[in-house]
């Protein structure tokens, strides 16, 4: 295995009028080839901001990169590249497919334009042979009668068919590294289990890299090699899929677990619900920052930040409970299924 | 000793629930938010400044003088601007920066007065339109279709006539005539967007009556575009009295606006420059100011721009 | 537990059709019945576009029905006198799908609560009213400090809680949840979940809870109505639902909720539905779902299945079960 993309002590930082919100406060990960790594967490706890930056793509100001942040591609350093560089870094080695595919297509383009528009950029296509292409990439995508569809305008698709040709246009320079930032939020749940399908199936088979970004836990299950759990800023736990679900350690991780509900549970039963919101991450950090939602709440949590901590040599956590001198608790229900 | 410390900090003391549902930031209402983002923009806080500094002048400039605007002294005709006569005489012998700031009462007068006006009916007869839709809605936008379709020089000339006289009232009266049909159409467009939100479909189903979903929640909300529609206006208005005034269909001496007082230097210009160019540099002044403020009111209401 | 047998909501045959131009009609919601009892939940599920928010929203009289009638204690909701009408809209509220649009930008939480109270006189004087607004900002777990706030300064299941608190302000005996925790993240949700069947336990609360997602309406319903293109294809209390899925429809749905197990999801065997909802602008006839279907049968093609009882109140549209 080998890391395509390296990121390093990355933080963002955005100035507002009410003073400067860390978003990203430092987090270390990487993404081998052809995997897919998932990032966890609710909104507003920066996982949208760190997907963003890894293209440059946060408007800056109000955005800030904090100094000592990096993030390498291929041994090669995205915060320094100059614009040029970005635009041939951007759309060929790495894209993106939002949340939104209402709003994330031009109204006014053809579905078949808009493919190519990538294709004469970084491929230096003709506008034949870019058509072509974006005809082979809608077939691939499962848009039937590509052919025709090619000179349909978006308001013509449903927003299924629409995110499968945000997806076309993401792929379409065949890039390293796919980043897909929620990408099912939007779709009902029988789409959502297409496009799921396809994103793992195109994965599979142009050996492209994947980046999900998702507040459900329940749809990486099936997905992700790797899942990295990230609260106000920071990643609280990162581990392969079976040390998050199975072994989980943080109870953070435990609550986003037990939050997803359980089609075989009892009906009526309340369920497991996290309460309050997260911390504003315009205030200073001191401890941990999941200190006031967590039942296992100690002191010493509300005083420092903790240590991470290594449970095995790709499953860390940053947690208090892990230190010696913590108590043990028991793991809730929803963990103690595996052998 | 250390080694109890360390104990007592690792015990569970779980979590208050009602801690993490505070809110931290301060608060802080539409309008003042807006305030910050216009406090940012200098173009636009410089043009405030002038826009008082002219206001205040209108205000007090004809008395810092021992002059009025009436009065002709024959012997100091065309005078150049000296000491005296700070911008100089007409050629009545008319202390011009007497005049200036007494034309700029109407020119100003007309232009905020005029646009609020405007703005007003044309609020309340879009939001009539939009929030009742349908047929109501087709009627009231053709009228206003027929009416823009008229010039307003035409409407002028008919109140002047109708009137008989050529005033501030009849100006007045044509500029608010025609002047609402646009900010009409704009509060029509917006309403109609926001009377499918939800909110306003929530207030329909607790059982808001109509009247006060208009005044509550639709006006409220149109609000900034109408205020930025209104500092756009004012300059527009203030054009078109200096060019009624100018073609003679204005104010009548002795009284001066602006565009009068423009009209009247234009003969001497070759001679005389400056008796034009202190009334021209007052109208292109608030046109600008105003203009330049209502780009920053635009930028600072744009709840599209909120973070 | 409230008793389950008084007849609250009659829904028979209700239609809404949207006329998108001279010759084509959206048919949003085709001849639907149901009802609902005192203090039971109805949950309606479907995907986007099956004409579920419309059912909604014509049951509590926020659009007029284009046929069929809609009854609450026995009168029709679309044809009550003025007065009569007020009170309806008192007993009968309406929760939104999306906490972003439906609060008044330029309102402080404490006005949104109280509008509903001002319109029905339900204090008389204005420290009544604060002690009510601070009363049902605890109920639904919010401080009495939130009051003072503006919508956005909240977050979206802040938000969401006043919402609620909104429609509770006006004491109804009705409420619909029109995807109430759709736009919320999966952890919020739950707690949205929780309050909403609290309430009800404490109030009384008849509720029609709609969503497109299954697991969480079989949580909190009694019994869930399964919506395609305008008609229900299944009815079923929800636990029967669950067991004993007979339409193809519901099936797939069914297979489609993602289950946070690495290795259930791998050996799950999942239907995927193929293609897209078709547009509900004239639907051609015969079962709507007969394009998507793998079953479908000739018959499927020519006539549209009716509802039936298979027993045990549970009803189906398919010809695979009525023959």
């Amino acid at each position: 295995m080998d890391k395509i993309l390296d990121v390093k002590n990355l933080g963002v930082s955005f100035h507002t009028y009410a003073g400067e919100v860390k978003a990203v406060r430092g987090i270390n990960f990487y993404l081998n080839r052809g995997e897919a790594l998932a990032l966890v967490g609710e909104s507003g706890c920066g996982k949208t901001v760190t997907a963003k930056s890894l293209m440059c793509l946060n408007p800056m100001p109000p955005a800030e990169i904090k100094d000592g942040s990096s993030i390498e591609y291929n041994g090669q350093e995205v915060l320094e590249m100059s614009k040029d560089e970005l635009r041939a870094f951007r759309g060929a080695e790495i894209s993106m497919v939002f949340q939104d595919p209402m709003t994330s297509l031009n109204p006014t383009m053809k579905i078949g334009d808009q493919i190519a528009e990538s294709l004469t950029t970084h491929m230096k296509l003709n506008k034949k042979e870019a058509l072509d292409k974006a005809v082979q990439m809608l077939e691939r995508v499962g848009i039937p009668e590509a052919e025709e569809r090619i000179n349909s305008y978006p308001h013509e698709f449903s927003g299924g068919m629409r995110q499968r040709v945000m997806i076309a246009i993401a792929l379409a320079c065949n890039p390293r590294i796919l980043i897909a930032d929620e990408p099912t939020t939007a779709l009902d749940v029988t789409i959502q289990a297409q496009v799921l399908e396809l994103l793992k199936e195109l994965q599979n088979e142009m050996g492209t890299s994947i980046i999900l970004v998702t507040h459900d836990l329940g749809v990486v299950a099936n997905f992700a090699d790797r899942i990295h759990v990230m609260y106000a800023g920071k990643i609280v736990e990162k581990g392969t899929t079976r040390d998050i679900f199975y072994r989980g350690e943080h109870p953070y991780t435990w609550a986003l677990l037990s939050s997803v509900p359980d089609l075989y549970a009892e009906n009526r039963k309340k369920l497991y619900s996290l309460e309050g919101t997260p911390p504003d991450l315009l205030l200073p950090l001191e401890g941990c920052p999941f200190a006031s939602r967590c039942k296992y709440c100690m002191q010493i949590c509300r005083e420092k930040m903790p240590p991470k901590t290594d449970i095995n040599e790709s499953h860390s956590v940053s947690c208090w409970l892990k230190h010696p001198s913590a108590p043990k608790v028991e793991k809730p229900h929803i963990l103690r299924r595996d052998v | 000793m250390a080694e109890t410390t360390v104990d007592e900090k690792f015990e569970i003391i779980g979590c208050e629930n009602s801690d993490s549902e505070k809110i931290v930031r301060p608060t802080m209402t539409y309008w003042q938010d807006a305030w910050r983002r216009l406090k940012s923009n200098n173009v636009a806080m410089i043009s405030i400044v002038i826009l008082i500094a002219l206001v205040v002048m209108t205000i007090i400039g004809p008395h810092l003088t021992p002059y009025t605007h009436e009065e002709m002294i024959v012997e100091e005709r065309n005078m150049a601007p000296s000491s005296e006569h700070w911008f100089g005489t007409d050629e009545l012998g008319r202390d011009i920066f007497t005049r200036v700031w007494k034309g700029g009462r109407v020119s100003m007068l007309i232009g905020v007065v005029g646009a609020f006006v405007a703005s007003f009916v044309g609020c309340i007869y879009g939001g009539i339109a939009a929030y009742f839709g349908g047929t109501v809605d087709d009627i009231m936008m053709r009228i206003v279709e027929i009416l823009v379709s008229i010039p307003y020089l035409i409407v002028v000339i008919l109140i002047s006539v109708l009137t008989r006289s050529k005033g501030m009232g009849s100006i007045l009266l044509a500029l608010c005539i025609t002047g609402w049909c646009g900010t009409a159409r704009l509060v029509r467009g917006q309403i109609l967007q926001l009377k499918e939100k939800e909110f306003v479909i929530a207030a329909k189903a607790l059982g808001v009556s109509d009247w006060k979903i208009i005044t509550r929640h639709l006006i409220p909300n149109t609000l900034g575009i109408i205020i930025v529609s209104i500092t756009f206006d004012i300059p527009g208005f203030i054009f078109s009295e200096a060019f009624l005034s100018y073609i003679g269909l204005g104010v009548q001496s002795p009284d001066t606006s602006w565009g009068a007082m423009a009209s009247a230097a234009q003969n001497n210009l070759m001679f005389y420059p400056y008796q034009l160019f202190f009334p021209a540099l007052m109208i292109a002044l608030t046109m600008l100011a105003f203009s330049l403020l209502g780009d920053g009111l635009r930028d600072a209401l744009d709840p599209r721009l909120r973070q | 537990m409230a008793k389950l047998h008084e007849e609250l909501i009659q829904v028979n045959n209700l239609k809404k059709y949207f006329r998108i131009s001279r010759k084509s009609v959206l048919k949003a919601v085709d001849d639907v019945s149901f009802s609902i009892k005192k203090g039971e939940t109805l949950g309606l599920v479907g995907e986007s576009g099956c004409g579920k928010s419309t059912c909604g929203r014509t049951v509590v009289g926020l659009y007029d029905a284009t046929g069929g009638s809609v009854l609450y204690e026995g009168k029709d909701v679309h044809r009550l006198k003025k007065d009569e009408k007020l009170q309806f809209k008192k007993n009968a509220q309406y929760i939104f799908q999306d906490p972003y649009a439906s609060l008044d930008p330029r309102m402080t939480i404490g006005d949104i609560i109280g509008e509903g109270m001002d319109v029905h006189q339900m204090h008389s004087n204005e420290k009544e009213r604060t002690a009510r607004i601070h009363e049902l900002l605890e109920l639904v777990g919010l401080n009495p400090e939130h009051a003072v706030r503006y919508p956005h300064e909240l977050s979206g299941g802040q938000r969401q809680r006043v919402g609620i608190a909104r429609a509770l302000a006006v004491e109804p005996e009705f409420i619909v949840c029109d995807e109430p925790i759709s736009a919320l993240d999966v952890s919020i949700q739950a707690q949205i979940v929780n309050l909403l069947i609290e309430l009800q336990e404490n109030l009384d609360l008849t509720y029609l809870f709609i969503s497109h997602d299954l697991s969480m309406v079989k949580h909190i319903s009694n019994r869930v109505a399964v919506m395609y293109l305008g008609v229900i294809v299944e009815l079923a209390s929800s636990e029967e639902l669950y067991k004993n899925a007979l339409h193809p429809y519901t099936k797939a749905l069914m297979s489609a909720i993602p289950v946070p197990d690495p290795d259930v999801e791998s050996s799950r065997e999942r239907i995927i539905l193929p293609g897209d909802v078709p547009s509900p602008i004239n639907p051609p006839p015969g079962c709507k779902f007969q394009g998507r279907c793998k079953y479908a049968m000739p018959i499927c093609k020519e006539k549209t299945p009716e509802l039936v009882d298979q027993g045990d109140g549970h009803f189906v549209a398919c010809y695979l079960h009525n023959k």
